[in-house]
Protein backbone atom coordinates (compact mmCIF):
# COMPACT_ATOMS: atom_id res chain seq x y z
CA UNK A 1 0.00 0.00 0.00
CA UNK A 2 1.70 3.43 -1.29
CA UNK A 3 0.30 6.84 -0.92
CA UNK A 4 -1.47 7.80 -3.90
CA UNK A 5 0.58 11.09 -4.29
CA UNK A 6 4.48 10.88 -3.40
CA UNK A 7 4.80 12.93 -0.66
CA UNK A 8 7.94 14.80 0.70
CA UNK A 9 7.49 13.62 4.51
CA UNK A 10 8.93 10.99 5.25
CA UNK A 11 7.91 7.88 7.68
CA UNK A 12 4.93 6.66 6.19
CA UNK A 13 6.04 2.97 6.01
CA UNK A 14 6.96 3.31 9.78
CA UNK A 15 4.22 4.87 11.30
CA UNK A 16 1.43 2.63 9.56
CA UNK A 17 3.86 -0.30 9.92
CA UNK A 18 3.74 0.35 13.41
CA UNK A 19 0.27 1.57 14.13
CA UNK A 20 -1.63 -1.73 12.45
CA UNK A 21 1.18 -4.17 14.33
CA UNK A 22 0.27 -2.45 17.46
CA UNK A 23 -3.81 -2.41 16.57
CA UNK A 24 -3.65 -6.06 15.80
CA UNK A 25 -1.51 -7.45 18.62
CA UNK A 26 -3.63 -5.23 21.20
CA UNK A 27 -7.12 -5.28 19.56
CA UNK A 28 -7.52 -7.31 16.74
CA UNK A 29 -6.27 -10.37 17.47
CA UNK A 30 -7.89 -10.55 20.88
CA UNK A 31 -11.13 -9.79 19.54
CA UNK A 32 -10.97 -12.32 16.55
CA UNK A 33 -10.14 -14.77 19.93
CA UNK A 34 -13.37 -14.32 21.04
CA UNK A 35 -15.15 -14.62 17.61
CA UNK A 36 -12.83 -18.17 16.89
CA UNK A 37 -13.95 -19.26 20.51
CA UNK A 38 -17.75 -18.56 20.22
CA UNK A 39 -16.87 -21.28 16.52
CA UNK A 40 -16.45 -24.00 18.75
CA UNK A 41 -19.65 -24.14 19.81
CA UNK A 42 -22.27 -25.58 17.53
CA UNK A 43 -25.27 -23.81 16.79
CA UNK A 44 -27.24 -25.58 19.57
CA UNK A 45 -25.09 -24.98 21.96
CA UNK A 46 -24.79 -20.95 21.25
CA UNK A 47 -28.54 -20.22 20.77
CA UNK A 48 -29.58 -22.46 23.95
CA UNK A 49 -26.97 -19.77 25.55
CA UNK A 50 -27.84 -16.47 23.71
CA UNK A 51 -31.45 -16.99 23.70
CA UNK A 52 -31.85 -18.76 27.26
CA UNK A 53 -34.79 -16.82 29.47
CA UNK A 54 -31.95 -15.71 31.70
CA UNK A 55 -29.95 -14.16 29.01
CA UNK A 56 -33.57 -12.80 27.27
CA UNK A 57 -33.97 -11.23 30.76
CA UNK A 58 -30.45 -9.54 30.82
CA UNK A 59 -31.30 -8.15 27.14
CA UNK A 60 -34.42 -6.98 28.06
CA UNK A 61 -33.30 -4.95 31.10
CA UNK A 62 -29.90 -4.03 29.36
CA UNK A 63 -31.86 -2.31 26.74
CA UNK A 64 -34.83 -0.84 28.66
CA UNK A 65 -32.52 0.94 31.72
CA UNK A 66 -30.13 2.12 28.81
CA UNK A 67 -32.85 3.44 26.73
CA UNK A 68 -34.54 5.26 29.61
CA UNK A 69 -31.24 6.68 31.18
CA UNK A 70 -30.63 7.95 27.45
CA UNK A 71 -33.86 9.35 27.22
CA UNK A 72 -33.78 11.08 30.61
CA UNK A 73 -30.49 12.38 29.54
CA UNK A 74 -31.66 13.65 26.39
CA UNK A 75 -33.98 16.16 27.54
CA UNK A 76 -31.82 17.04 30.64
CA UNK A 77 -28.23 17.46 28.80
CA UNK A 78 -30.47 19.31 26.04
CA UNK A 79 -31.59 21.68 28.93
CA UNK A 80 -28.05 21.56 30.44
CA UNK A 81 -26.26 22.23 27.12
CA UNK A 82 -28.79 25.33 26.39
CA UNK A 83 -28.33 26.99 29.38
CA UNK A 84 -24.48 26.69 29.53
CA UNK A 85 -24.71 28.49 25.98
CA UNK A 86 -27.52 30.67 25.82
CA UNK A 87 -27.27 31.98 29.72
CA UNK A 88 -25.25 33.56 31.89
CA UNK A 89 -26.19 32.50 35.87
CA UNK A 90 -23.56 32.51 38.92
CA UNK A 91 -21.17 29.52 38.73
CA UNK A 92 -21.76 28.65 34.75
CA UNK A 93 -17.81 27.69 34.24
CA UNK A 94 -17.77 25.32 37.54
CA UNK A 95 -21.25 23.59 36.11
CA UNK A 96 -19.23 23.73 32.63
CA UNK A 97 -15.86 21.87 34.19
CA UNK A 98 -18.23 19.40 36.15
CA UNK A 99 -20.42 18.00 33.26
CA UNK A 100 -17.68 15.41 32.63
CA UNK A 101 -17.45 14.31 36.08
CA UNK A 102 -19.10 11.02 35.27
CA UNK A 103 -16.05 10.53 32.59
CA UNK A 104 -13.34 11.26 34.82
CA UNK A 105 -14.60 9.42 37.79
CA UNK A 106 -13.21 5.75 38.17
CA UNK A 107 -16.68 3.71 37.54
CA UNK A 108 -15.95 1.79 40.93
CA UNK A 109 -16.35 4.80 42.98
CA UNK A 110 -19.89 5.80 41.32
CA UNK A 111 -20.93 2.49 41.80
CA UNK A 112 -20.16 2.73 45.75
CA UNK A 113 -21.27 6.28 45.78
CA UNK A 114 -24.74 6.03 44.54
CA UNK A 115 -25.43 2.51 46.22
CA UNK A 116 -24.77 4.56 49.39
CA UNK A 117 -26.54 7.58 48.46
CA UNK A 118 -29.99 5.83 46.94
CA UNK A 119 -29.27 3.29 49.99
CA UNK A 120 -32.65 2.98 52.67
CA UNK A 121 -30.70 5.33 55.23
CA UNK A 122 -28.65 7.16 52.61
CA UNK A 123 -28.87 10.87 52.24
CA UNK A 124 -31.48 10.96 49.05
CA UNK A 125 -32.52 7.29 49.88
CA UNK A 126 -33.82 8.21 53.16
CA UNK A 127 -36.36 10.79 51.47
CA UNK A 128 -37.64 8.19 49.05
CA UNK A 129 -38.10 5.36 51.29
CA UNK A 130 -41.32 6.88 53.46
CA UNK A 131 -42.35 7.52 49.91
CA UNK A 132 -41.88 3.56 49.34
CA UNK A 133 -40.02 4.27 46.48
CA UNK A 134 -36.67 1.68 47.07
CA UNK A 135 -33.61 2.14 44.64
CA UNK A 136 -30.45 0.69 45.53
CA UNK A 137 -30.49 -2.86 44.66
CA UNK A 138 -33.73 -2.50 42.38
CA UNK A 139 -34.28 -1.90 38.46
CA UNK A 140 -34.65 1.71 39.18
CA UNK A 141 -30.99 1.77 40.90
CA UNK A 142 -29.37 0.70 37.66
CA UNK A 143 -31.24 3.42 35.94
CA UNK A 144 -30.30 5.74 37.94
CA UNK A 145 -25.79 4.64 37.68
CA UNK A 146 -26.81 4.08 33.66
CA UNK A 147 -27.84 8.23 34.01
CA UNK A 148 -25.00 8.99 35.59
CA UNK A 149 -22.24 7.81 33.49
CA UNK A 150 -24.25 9.21 30.46
CA UNK A 151 -25.01 12.65 31.46
CA UNK A 152 -21.96 14.08 29.35
CA UNK A 153 -22.46 12.59 25.95
CA UNK A 154 -25.77 14.58 25.13
CA UNK A 155 -24.01 18.06 26.42
CA UNK A 156 -20.74 17.35 25.20
CA UNK A 157 -22.52 16.63 21.92
CA UNK A 158 -25.36 19.36 21.46
CA UNK A 159 -23.33 21.98 23.05
CA UNK A 160 -20.76 22.54 20.27
CA UNK A 161 -23.26 22.99 17.66
CA UNK A 162 -25.55 24.84 19.59
CA UNK A 163 -22.56 27.24 20.25
CA UNK A 164 -22.32 27.64 16.11
CA UNK A 165 -25.77 28.33 15.54
CA UNK A 166 -26.15 31.43 13.49
CA UNK A 167 -28.26 34.15 15.15
CA UNK A 168 -29.41 35.50 11.69
CA UNK A 169 -31.44 32.52 11.20
CA UNK A 170 -32.76 32.57 14.33
CA UNK A 171 -33.42 36.41 13.99
CA UNK A 172 -35.16 35.70 10.51
CA UNK A 173 -37.53 33.19 11.79
CA UNK A 174 -38.30 36.46 14.13
CA UNK A 175 -38.85 38.87 11.90
CA UNK A 176 -40.93 36.99 9.64
CA UNK A 177 -43.16 36.66 12.61
CA UNK A 178 -42.54 33.57 14.23
CA UNK A 179 -42.99 33.16 18.16
CA UNK A 180 -40.11 32.47 19.95
CA UNK A 181 -41.53 28.73 20.38
CA UNK A 182 -41.79 28.43 16.77
CA UNK A 183 -38.45 29.58 16.12
CA UNK A 184 -37.16 27.08 18.19
CA UNK A 185 -39.04 24.05 17.90
CA UNK A 186 -39.69 24.68 13.64
CA UNK A 187 -35.75 26.47 13.39
CA UNK A 188 -33.50 25.89 15.96
CA UNK A 189 -34.50 22.53 17.60
CA UNK A 190 -33.96 20.78 13.72
CA UNK A 191 -30.69 21.81 13.47
CA UNK A 192 -29.75 20.73 16.89
CA UNK A 193 -31.73 17.42 16.52
CA UNK A 194 -28.12 15.10 14.83
CA UNK A 195 -26.59 16.23 17.64
CA UNK A 196 -28.70 15.18 19.88
CA UNK A 197 -29.58 11.68 18.44
CA UNK A 198 -25.70 11.39 18.42
CA UNK A 199 -25.58 12.09 21.73
CA UNK A 200 -27.99 9.57 22.79
CA UNK A 201 -26.68 7.08 21.05
CA UNK A 202 -23.54 7.46 22.39
CA UNK A 203 -25.20 7.75 25.64
CA UNK A 204 -26.72 4.19 25.20
CA UNK A 205 -23.91 2.45 23.87
CA UNK A 206 -21.88 3.35 27.07
CA UNK A 207 -24.44 2.25 29.20
CA UNK A 208 -25.25 -1.34 27.12
CA UNK A 209 -21.92 -1.79 27.93
CA UNK A 210 -21.66 -0.40 31.55
CA UNK A 211 -20.32 -2.61 34.42
CA UNK A 212 -18.69 -0.95 36.96
CA UNK A 213 -20.87 1.69 38.55
CA UNK A 214 -23.99 -1.01 38.23
CA UNK A 215 -22.41 -4.07 39.91
CA UNK A 216 -22.62 -2.15 43.67
CA UNK A 217 -26.37 -0.56 43.39
CA UNK A 218 -27.97 -3.43 41.92
CA UNK A 219 -28.90 -6.69 43.23
CA UNK A 220 -27.62 -9.02 40.65
CA UNK A 221 -30.75 -11.33 41.06
CA UNK A 222 -31.11 -13.39 37.85
CA UNK A 223 -34.22 -12.40 35.82
CA UNK A 224 -34.71 -9.58 37.65
CA UNK A 225 -31.83 -7.09 38.35
CA UNK A 226 -28.75 -8.60 36.41
CA UNK A 227 -27.59 -6.77 32.70
CA UNK A 228 -26.06 -8.56 30.10
CA UNK A 229 -22.13 -7.43 31.53
CA UNK A 230 -23.23 -8.61 34.69
CA UNK A 231 -24.18 -11.67 33.33
CA UNK A 232 -20.93 -12.43 31.28
CA UNK A 233 -19.38 -11.91 34.39
CA UNK A 234 -21.08 -14.31 36.36
CA UNK A 235 -20.59 -17.02 33.68
CA UNK A 236 -16.41 -16.23 34.16
CA UNK A 237 -16.65 -16.20 37.72
CA UNK A 238 -18.03 -19.96 37.15
CA UNK A 239 -15.41 -20.50 34.34
CA UNK A 240 -18.35 -20.96 31.86
CA UNK A 241 -16.27 -19.25 29.19
CA UNK A 242 -17.60 -20.80 25.89
CA UNK A 243 -21.09 -19.40 27.67
CA UNK A 244 -19.51 -16.22 28.34
CA UNK A 245 -18.04 -15.70 24.48
CA UNK A 246 -21.35 -16.31 23.03
CA UNK A 247 -23.14 -13.66 24.80
CA UNK A 248 -20.08 -11.26 24.30
CA UNK A 249 -20.46 -11.87 20.89
CA UNK A 250 -23.57 -10.90 20.52
CA UNK A 251 -22.99 -8.18 22.73
CA UNK A 252 -20.03 -7.35 20.31
CA UNK A 253 -22.40 -7.30 17.46
CA UNK A 254 -24.48 -4.72 19.13
CA UNK A 255 -21.66 -2.46 19.74
CA UNK A 256 -20.34 -2.46 15.98
CA UNK A 257 -23.92 -1.69 14.57
CA UNK A 258 -24.07 1.32 17.65
CA UNK A 259 -20.73 2.36 16.56
CA UNK A 260 -21.89 2.29 12.81
CA UNK A 261 -25.10 4.11 13.73
CA UNK A 262 -23.03 7.15 15.54
CA UNK A 263 -21.02 7.42 12.46
CA UNK A 264 -23.91 8.05 10.10
CA UNK A 265 -25.43 10.60 12.24
CA UNK A 266 -22.26 11.97 12.89
CA UNK A 267 -21.97 12.78 9.17
CA UNK A 268 -25.51 13.41 8.94
CA UNK A 269 -25.02 16.23 12.25
CA UNK A 270 -21.44 17.35 10.49
CA UNK A 271 -24.12 19.07 7.43
CA UNK A 272 -25.49 21.91 9.83
CA UNK A 273 -21.78 22.67 10.70
CA UNK A 274 -21.15 26.54 10.14
CA UNK A 275 -18.28 25.92 8.46
CA UNK A 276 -20.22 24.09 5.67
CA UNK A 277 -22.99 27.16 5.58
CA UNK A 278 -20.33 29.70 5.12
CA UNK B 1 -21.19 46.34 12.87
CA UNK B 2 -17.73 46.00 13.90
CA UNK B 3 -16.40 43.22 15.59
CA UNK B 4 -16.97 44.88 18.95
CA UNK B 5 -20.08 45.88 18.53
CA UNK B 6 -21.08 42.59 18.06
CA UNK B 7 -19.46 41.02 21.55
CA UNK B 8 -21.18 43.72 23.09
CA UNK B 9 -24.41 44.40 22.01
CA UNK B 10 -26.87 41.85 23.86
CA UNK B 11 -28.69 39.29 22.17
CA UNK B 12 -31.63 40.48 21.20
CA UNK B 13 -33.61 37.47 20.49
CA UNK B 14 -34.21 35.33 24.00
CA UNK B 15 -36.68 33.40 26.17
CA UNK B 16 -39.34 35.51 28.43
CA UNK B 17 -37.39 35.75 31.72
CA UNK B 18 -38.96 33.24 33.70
CA UNK B 19 -38.31 31.01 30.88
CA UNK B 20 -34.90 31.81 31.56
CA UNK B 21 -34.77 31.34 34.88
CA UNK B 22 -37.29 28.00 35.03
CA UNK B 23 -34.26 25.81 32.75
CA UNK B 24 -31.55 27.07 34.79
CA UNK B 25 -33.16 25.89 37.93
CA UNK B 26 -33.74 22.70 36.13
CA UNK B 27 -30.31 22.70 34.96
CA UNK B 28 -29.23 23.26 38.24
CA UNK B 29 -31.27 21.18 39.91
CA UNK B 30 -30.27 18.36 37.69
CA UNK B 31 -26.83 18.75 38.24
CA UNK B 32 -26.92 19.07 41.57
CA UNK B 33 -29.24 15.81 42.05
CA UNK B 34 -26.78 14.16 40.33
CA UNK B 35 -23.17 14.91 40.24
CA UNK B 36 -22.50 17.63 43.52
CA UNK B 37 -24.41 15.46 45.94
CA UNK B 38 -22.46 11.94 44.97
CA UNK B 39 -18.84 14.37 44.85
CA UNK B 40 -19.61 16.00 48.76
CA UNK B 41 -20.85 12.39 49.75
CA UNK B 42 -17.58 10.63 49.06
CA UNK B 43 -15.74 13.11 51.28
CA UNK B 44 -18.56 13.14 53.69
CA UNK B 45 -18.54 8.84 53.97
CA UNK B 46 -14.54 9.27 53.84
CA UNK B 47 -14.23 11.15 56.95
CA UNK B 48 -17.04 9.43 58.96
CA UNK B 49 -14.90 7.67 61.19
CA UNK B 50 -12.32 11.06 61.46
CA UNK B 51 -9.27 11.73 60.42
CA UNK B 52 -7.07 9.57 62.36
CA UNK B 53 -8.76 6.59 60.41
CA UNK B 54 -8.62 7.88 57.12
CA UNK B 55 -5.11 7.78 57.18
CA UNK B 56 -4.41 4.96 58.68
CA UNK B 57 -6.78 3.38 55.67
CA UNK B 58 -4.46 5.36 53.35
CA UNK B 59 -1.02 3.93 54.76
CA UNK B 60 -2.21 0.76 54.66
CA UNK B 61 0.01 -1.93 53.12
CA UNK B 62 -2.84 -3.11 51.35
CA UNK B 63 -3.79 0.60 50.15
CA UNK B 64 -0.14 1.13 49.55
CA UNK B 65 0.02 -1.79 47.11
CA UNK B 66 -2.71 -1.09 45.28
CA UNK B 67 -1.61 2.69 44.23
CA UNK B 68 1.94 1.68 42.91
CA UNK B 69 0.37 -1.27 40.55
CA UNK B 70 -2.18 1.35 39.83
CA UNK B 71 0.83 3.85 39.12
CA UNK B 72 2.51 0.57 37.45
CA UNK B 73 -0.14 0.22 34.79
CA UNK B 74 -0.67 3.56 33.80
CA UNK B 75 2.87 4.28 33.49
CA UNK B 76 3.09 1.26 30.80
CA UNK B 77 0.38 2.09 29.60
CA UNK B 78 -0.21 5.39 28.85
CA UNK B 79 3.49 6.06 27.22
CA UNK B 80 2.64 3.12 24.78
CA UNK B 81 -0.81 4.31 23.83
CA UNK B 82 0.99 7.98 23.33
CA UNK B 83 3.52 6.41 20.94
CA UNK B 84 0.94 4.68 18.79
CA UNK B 85 -1.38 7.60 19.05
CA UNK B 86 1.56 10.28 16.91
CA UNK B 87 2.61 7.07 14.74
CA UNK B 88 -1.74 6.47 13.91
CA UNK B 89 -2.14 10.05 13.72
CA UNK B 90 0.97 11.37 11.30
CA UNK B 91 0.05 8.38 9.14
CA UNK B 92 -3.77 8.88 8.64
CA UNK B 93 -3.05 12.66 8.71
CA UNK B 94 -0.25 12.98 6.55
CA UNK B 95 -0.73 10.51 3.58
CA UNK B 96 -3.74 10.05 1.66
CA UNK B 97 -4.29 5.57 1.34
CA UNK B 98 -7.33 3.45 0.78
CA UNK B 99 -8.78 1.97 3.77
CA UNK B 100 -8.64 5.11 5.70
CA UNK B 101 -11.85 5.26 7.17
CA UNK B 102 -11.50 1.61 8.13
CA UNK B 103 -8.95 2.22 10.06
CA UNK B 104 -10.43 4.89 12.05
CA UNK B 105 -13.10 2.73 12.87
CA UNK B 106 -11.29 0.09 13.86
CA UNK B 107 -8.84 2.26 16.39
CA UNK B 108 -12.22 3.88 18.05
CA UNK B 109 -13.60 0.60 19.02
CA UNK B 110 -12.33 -0.35 21.87
CA UNK B 111 -14.68 2.67 23.41
CA UNK B 112 -17.85 1.04 22.28
CA UNK B 113 -16.73 -2.52 23.73
CA UNK B 114 -17.87 -3.37 27.43
CA UNK B 115 -15.24 -3.46 29.97
CA UNK B 116 -16.46 -6.77 30.98
CA UNK B 117 -15.74 -8.32 27.27
CA UNK B 118 -11.88 -6.27 26.98
CA UNK B 119 -10.92 -7.89 30.07
CA UNK B 120 -12.14 -11.25 28.98
CA UNK B 121 -10.89 -11.57 25.01
CA UNK B 122 -7.09 -11.41 27.16
CA UNK B 123 -8.38 -14.43 29.64
CA UNK B 124 -9.46 -16.24 26.01
CA UNK B 125 -5.80 -16.04 24.70
CA UNK B 126 -3.53 -16.40 27.91
CA UNK B 127 -5.58 -18.00 30.59
CA UNK B 128 -5.16 -21.65 31.82
CA UNK B 129 -7.94 -22.85 28.78
CA UNK B 130 -6.99 -19.90 26.46
CA UNK B 131 -5.27 -20.45 23.28
CA UNK B 132 -1.38 -20.23 24.71
CA UNK B 133 -2.71 -21.35 28.55
CA UNK B 134 -1.30 -24.84 27.83
CA UNK B 135 2.31 -23.25 27.14
CA UNK B 136 2.21 -20.80 29.33
CA UNK B 137 1.65 -22.83 32.00
CA UNK B 138 4.17 -25.33 30.77
CA UNK B 139 6.57 -22.20 30.95
CA UNK B 140 5.81 -20.87 33.88
CA UNK B 141 4.77 -17.52 32.78
CA UNK B 142 1.45 -15.86 34.80
CA UNK B 143 -0.51 -13.31 32.42
CA UNK B 144 -4.20 -13.81 34.18
CA UNK B 145 -4.39 -13.27 37.88
CA UNK B 146 -1.12 -11.26 37.31
CA UNK B 147 0.76 -7.75 36.51
CA UNK B 148 1.08 -8.97 32.98
CA UNK B 149 -2.68 -8.93 32.53
CA UNK B 150 -3.87 -6.14 34.35
CA UNK B 151 -1.53 -4.19 31.99
CA UNK B 152 -3.03 -5.75 28.69
CA UNK B 153 -6.76 -5.26 30.01
CA UNK B 154 -5.69 -1.34 31.20
CA UNK B 155 -3.50 -0.98 27.50
CA UNK B 156 -6.75 -1.96 25.64
CA UNK B 157 -9.54 0.25 27.53
CA UNK B 158 -6.68 3.33 26.92
CA UNK B 159 -6.11 2.47 23.26
CA UNK B 160 -7.95 5.45 21.70
CA UNK B 161 -7.46 8.09 23.83
CA UNK B 162 -4.79 9.48 22.74
CA UNK B 163 -4.85 8.78 19.04
CA UNK B 164 -8.82 10.03 18.49
CA UNK B 165 -7.41 13.72 19.93
CA UNK B 166 -4.13 13.92 17.61
CA UNK B 167 -5.76 12.57 14.36
CA UNK B 168 -8.38 15.51 13.49
CA UNK B 169 -6.26 17.69 15.37
CA UNK B 170 -3.57 16.84 12.57
CA UNK B 171 -5.96 16.59 9.76
CA UNK B 172 -6.96 19.94 10.51
CA UNK B 173 -3.37 21.36 10.35
CA UNK B 174 -3.06 19.82 7.24
CA UNK B 175 0.53 19.08 5.56
CA UNK B 176 2.01 22.14 4.26
CA UNK B 177 4.19 23.25 7.32
CA UNK B 178 5.76 20.14 7.78
CA UNK B 179 6.43 20.15 3.76
CA UNK B 180 7.68 23.43 4.06
CA UNK B 181 10.22 22.10 6.46
CA UNK B 182 11.05 19.61 4.26
CA UNK B 183 11.70 21.99 1.23
CA UNK B 184 14.34 23.96 3.37
CA UNK B 185 16.21 21.19 4.29
CA UNK B 186 14.96 19.77 7.38
CA UNK B 187 15.27 15.70 8.10
CA UNK B 188 12.40 13.79 9.49
CA UNK B 189 13.16 14.05 12.76
CA UNK B 190 13.78 17.92 12.50
CA UNK B 191 10.28 18.67 10.80
CA UNK B 192 8.35 16.51 13.43
CA UNK B 193 10.35 17.74 16.65
CA UNK B 194 10.42 21.43 15.47
CA UNK B 195 7.26 21.60 13.35
CA UNK B 196 4.71 19.17 14.16
CA UNK B 197 5.05 18.61 17.97
CA UNK B 198 4.61 22.21 19.00
CA UNK B 199 1.45 22.04 16.75
CA UNK B 200 -0.24 19.45 18.75
CA UNK B 201 1.18 19.23 22.03
CA UNK B 202 -1.91 20.49 23.51
CA UNK B 203 -3.81 17.99 21.56
CA UNK B 204 -1.07 15.27 23.02
CA UNK B 205 -1.49 16.93 26.60
CA UNK B 206 -5.30 16.39 26.68
CA UNK B 207 -5.35 13.07 25.41
CA UNK B 208 -2.78 12.03 28.28
CA UNK B 209 -4.45 13.26 30.49
CA UNK B 210 -7.92 11.48 29.36
CA UNK B 211 -5.95 8.48 28.78
CA UNK B 212 -4.48 8.62 32.14
CA UNK B 213 -7.71 9.44 34.33
CA UNK B 214 -9.38 5.98 32.24
CA UNK B 215 -5.96 3.66 33.34
CA UNK B 216 -5.89 4.57 36.94
CA UNK B 217 -9.74 4.56 37.15
CA UNK B 218 -10.61 1.33 35.02
CA UNK B 219 -12.48 -1.13 36.60
CA UNK B 220 -14.64 -3.61 34.52
CA UNK B 221 -11.89 -5.18 32.30
CA UNK B 222 -9.22 -5.04 35.09
CA UNK B 223 -11.53 -6.99 37.44
CA UNK B 224 -12.01 -9.63 34.83
CA UNK B 225 -7.92 -10.49 34.97
CA UNK B 226 -7.21 -9.55 38.18
CA UNK B 227 -7.99 -12.35 39.98
CA UNK B 228 -8.41 -10.25 43.19
CA UNK B 229 -5.22 -10.92 45.28
CA UNK B 230 -5.26 -8.40 47.47
CA UNK B 231 -0.80 -7.08 48.05
CA UNK B 232 -0.54 -8.29 44.70
CA UNK B 233 -3.01 -7.99 42.23
CA UNK B 234 -5.32 -5.07 42.85
CA UNK B 235 -5.50 -1.98 41.93
CA UNK B 236 -6.98 1.42 43.38
CA UNK B 237 -10.35 0.78 42.08
CA UNK B 238 -10.43 -3.31 43.34
CA UNK B 239 -9.22 -1.94 46.52
CA UNK B 240 -12.42 0.11 46.49
CA UNK B 241 -14.46 -2.99 45.73
CA UNK B 242 -12.76 -5.29 47.81
CA UNK B 243 -13.07 -2.91 51.03
CA UNK B 244 -16.69 -2.10 50.14
CA UNK B 245 -17.49 -5.96 50.07
CA UNK B 246 -15.78 -6.11 53.19
CA UNK B 247 -18.44 -3.92 55.16
CA UNK B 248 -15.84 -1.47 55.69
CA UNK B 249 -17.50 0.78 54.07
CA UNK B 250 -14.90 4.12 55.35
CA UNK B 251 -12.47 2.39 54.64
CA UNK B 252 -13.73 1.90 50.80
CA UNK B 253 -14.81 5.82 51.04
CA UNK B 254 -11.19 6.80 51.80
CA UNK B 255 -9.46 4.81 49.33
CA UNK B 256 -12.33 5.96 46.54
CA UNK B 257 -11.67 9.69 47.81
CA UNK B 258 -8.15 9.16 45.98
CA UNK B 259 -9.50 8.48 43.08
CA UNK B 260 -12.20 11.14 43.30
CA UNK B 261 -9.53 13.35 43.87
CA UNK B 262 -8.09 12.27 40.38
CA UNK B 263 -10.95 12.92 38.57
CA UNK B 264 -10.79 16.35 39.75
CA UNK B 265 -7.40 16.99 38.89
CA UNK B 266 -8.17 15.43 35.68
CA UNK B 267 -11.10 18.01 34.98
CA UNK B 268 -9.10 21.05 36.22
CA UNK B 269 -6.50 20.24 33.80
CA UNK B 270 -8.70 19.34 31.00
CA UNK B 271 -10.61 22.67 31.42
CA UNK B 272 -6.88 24.29 31.46
CA UNK B 273 -5.99 22.62 28.02
CA UNK B 274 -9.73 23.15 26.52
CA UNK B 275 -9.20 27.01 27.48
CA UNK B 276 -5.65 26.99 25.55
CA UNK B 277 -6.84 25.12 22.49
CA UNK B 278 -10.83 25.72 22.13
CA UNK B 279 -10.73 22.89 19.05
CA UNK B 280 -10.41 20.43 21.65
CA UNK B 281 -13.71 20.73 23.22
CA UNK B 282 -16.07 17.91 23.52
CA UNK B 283 -13.70 15.80 21.33
CA UNK B 284 -13.35 13.18 24.24
CA UNK B 285 -16.77 12.12 23.75
CA UNK B 286 -17.46 11.99 19.51
CA UNK B 287 -15.80 9.49 17.39
CA UNK B 288 -13.29 10.28 15.53
CA UNK B 289 -15.37 11.62 12.07
CA UNK B 290 -14.75 9.67 8.87
CA UNK B 291 -13.16 11.22 6.30
CA UNK B 292 -15.83 12.10 3.07
CA UNK B 293 -13.45 11.24 0.63
CA UNK B 294 -11.99 8.10 1.10
CA UNK B 295 -13.93 4.67 1.93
Amino acid sequence: MAPKKNSVLPGFRLTLGYTLLYLSLIVLIPLAATFVKSSELSWAQFSHTVFSPQALAAYRLSFGASLFAAAVNAVFGFIVAWVLVRYDFFGKRIVDALVDLPFALPTAVAGITLATLYAPNGWIGEWLTPLGIKVSYTRLGIFVALTFIGLPFIVRTVQPVLADLDSEIEEAATSLGANRWQTFWRVIFPMLSPALLTGFALAFARALGEYGSVVFISSNIPMKTQIVPLLIMSELDGFQYARATALAVVMLVISFLLLLAVNLLQWWSNRYNTNNLA
Amino acid sequence: MTDDAKINAPRRISEPPWVRRLLIALALAFITLFLIVPLLSVFTEALRQGFGFYFQTLRDPMTISAIQLTLIAAAISVPLNCLFGVAAAWTIAKFDFPGKNILLTLIDLPFSISPVISGMIYVLIFGAQGWFGPWLIEHNIRIIFAVPGIVLATLFVTFPFVARELIPLMQAQGRTEEEAARVLGASGWQTFWRVTLPNIKWGLLYGVILCNARAMGEFGAVSVVSGHIQGKTNTIPLHVQILYEGNNFTGAFAVASLLTFLALVTLLLKTWVEYKNTALRGTAFTPVPLEKRSI
